[in-house]
């Protein structure tokens, strides 16, 4: 009787490892951000289905998710990502520069700085819009509650902090101490400083504190959809940034598992129509026109600046922002 | 020297059980804290220097020292106070109390930082109580003192009650018949007895609270120079890849509390021999 279980379980094994031989199965990890949960699930079972119709090979995608300067410190640390879909790509240069995992022109690699997509930054507001905001001007009123993250800590508040000093910028065509103290008062009527944009929207939404959230657009879409319409709505400024979360192969380590492949077919599917839909359908801004103009009622046009542009890109806007003693703590602890 | 110490232990094994301990101090918690130390040395001295004294992170020490040593010292009122009633009396749900203790315990940090949040915010169960008075206690340094607190309660209880439980009713009754009244009986008798155990709790509470960050991050606020304890410093450099600025901060940590702790232990010996001396 022993012996037959044996045999039996043998032969299992011995059949099971000619379907492997026939239909490899692969693995890939991506390593991203917060907010892209959902987005990345959807997306992943479309690429599976089409890669299996392709080449008859399954591949299964793992998710990994934080905040994304956390995600990019795990990977030069060695974690085995095959591809990186982060909120900046000043953390993916940090992993071509500190980790040299991947080469330093990684972002001309793809279409359209290698994002398959865009976002902005827009208002949340509490029903009804009480204090009545309509711009970045209303934001630094006495009185007036502004919940944003923290920017040394959350890629998301970094986009909302130089929007907020663009804005600036414009208002007082570029004079250095004004836009430093306009984004200074900003920074003043914040009573919660979250680590990150999760964080921050827990807080404007469930404990109750602050009167505008500072937001990822597609994060005020699903507060608005997913906790009621009733509670929340959207406020468009007039002047915000084209935030661009950059995706990439992350060579060393595809190179190490053998996944090249598979990881640029998958990278290469994000600017598919269907995977655009996807996208879409999510609240991120698709890049392929025809897929945009569908989505057009959605994603209102706005004034929109980019880093490239108005900061000199994410390395200099770092330097001069965001490192320990530059203007960000400067603001704060003078 | 091996043999000076053979000599005075009559439990064998003392040689591989003392080789195992060091050993095991050493894997579990001399390397890692020498790495911490190592990563530092990459720093000038000047760096070192700046990047420990910034006013932000002075700020920083100021919250977590003083909201830590205030939390301990609650611990050490009421800690003292639930582990008496724990003891001393019986009443009906007694082990459901006492289970209740430990529960800072095992909760993840995480978890507790966000039900407090939830409670004491302006719009939570105990925060709503608070605003017609004006006092904000979620997101304000107040709110890293009540997170403090809760993760600290079972090292002074857990600490206390089981010196309280040898403590015989005799001796009271003693000095109770020696004439002796309640206040001086417990100041007298039961005080002294319970002070190094008490003192070990609040060490234990006091080094808990300093290194804690999960629960505080939550309910924090986390504003420069107001509610940002130094953990979330630390975390903030390691996210701006500076590790050597974020060891740096660890070292003086570090070597704060083990100060503190190395003053309290002196306080506890003390406590012990002023006990025995008599």
């Amino acid at each position: 009787m022993f012996r037959l279980a044996h045999t039996l379980i043998f032969a299992v094994v011995l059949l099971a490892g000619t379907a492997v031989a026939t239909a490899a199965e692969v693995t890939l990890l991506n390593v991203s951000y917060d907010p892209t949960r959902e987005l990345y699930q959807e997306l992943n079972a479309g690429f599976a289905r089409q890669w299996e119709a392709k080449s008859k090979d399954k591949v299964t995608i793992k998710q990994s998710h934080g905040g994304s300067g956390r995600q990019a410190r795990s990977v030069i640390d060695g974690l085995d990502a095959d591809v990186v879909t982060l909120a900046l790509a000043y953390d993916i240069d940090e992993i071509a520069t500190r980790g040299k995992l991947l080469p330093p022109n990684w972002q001309k690699r793809l279409p359209n700085n290698s994002s398959p997509y865009t976002s902005t930054i827009v208002f949340l507001v509490r029903k009804g819009n009480p204090k009545g905001i309509r711009d970045w001007d209303d934001l630094v009123k006495p009185g007036v509650s502004v919940v944003t993250p923290n920017p040394k800590t959350s890629g998301g508040a970094r986009w909302n902090y130089l929007a907020a000093w663009a804005f600036a910028a414009k208002k007082f065509s570029g004079d250095e101490e004004k836009v430093k103290a306009f984004v200074g008062k900003l920074y003043k009527n914040v009573p919660v400083l979250d680590t990150g944009a999760r964080g921050s929207l827990t807080t404007f939404t469930e404990r109750g504190i602050g009167d505008v959230f500072i937001s990822w657009e597609n994060e005020a879409f699903l507060a608005t959809k997913e906790l009621g319409p009733d509670k929340f709505e959207i406020v468009l400024p007039s002047l915000s940034i084209l935030a661009e979360p950059p995706v990439t192969v992350v060579d060393r380590v595809a190179d190490k598992r053998g996944t090249r492949k598979v990881a640029q077919a998958y990278l290469e599917y994000l600017y598919t129509p269907e995977a655009q839909e996807i996208i879409g359908k999510h609240f991120y801004r698709p890049i392929d026109a025809t897929v945009a103009a569908r989505f057009g009622k959605q994603f209102p046009k706005l004034n929109l600046v980019t880093v490239d542009d108005t900061f000199g890109g994410w390395q200099k806007a770092q330097k001069t922002h965001f490192v320990d003693g530059a203007v960000f703590d400067q603001i704060f602890t003078r | 020297m091996s043999l000076a110490l053979r000599r005075h232990t009559v439990l064998p094994g003392f040689g591989i059980a003392l080789g195992f301990t060091l050993l095991y101090l050493c894997l579990i918690v001399l390397i890692p804290l020498s790495a911490t130390f190592l990563k530092t040395f990459s720093l000038t001295w000047d760096a070192f220097w700046t990047a420990v004294t910034a006013p932000r992170v002075l700020a920083s020490y100021r919250l977590t020292f003083g909201a830590s040593f205030l939390a301990a010292g609650i611990n050490a009122v009421f800690g003292l106070l639930v582990a008496w009633v724990l003891v001393r009396y019986r009443f009906p749900g007694k082990r459901i109390i006492d289970a209740f203790v430990d529960l800072p315990f095992a909760l993840p940090t995480a978890v507790a930082g966000i039900a407090l949040a939830a409670v004491y915010s302006t719009n939570g169960w105990i925060g709503s109580l608070f605003v017609p008075y004006g006092i904000k206690i979620a997101f304000t340094p107040l709110g890293v003192l009540v997170a403090l607190t809760f993760i600290g309660l079972p090292f002074v209880v857990r600490t206390v009650q089981p010196v309280l439980e040898d403590l015989e009713p005799e001796l009271e009754e003693a000095a109770a018949t020696l004439g002796a009244s309640r206040l001086q009986t417990f100041t007298k008798i039961v005080f002294p007895t319970l002070l190094p155990a008490l003192l070990t709790g609040f060490a234990l509470a006091f080094a808990r609270a300093i290194g804690e960050y999960g629960s505080v991050i939550f309910i924090a606020g986390n504003l420069p120079m107001v509610s940002e304890i130094t953990p979330l410093l630390i975390i903030t450099k390691l996210e701006q890849y500076d590790y050597a600025g974020a060891t740096a901060l660890a070292v003086v940590m570090l070597l704060i509390s083990f100060t503190l702790l190395l003053i309290i232990n002196l306080l506890q010996w003390w406590a012990r021999r002023r006990r025995a001396a008599p």
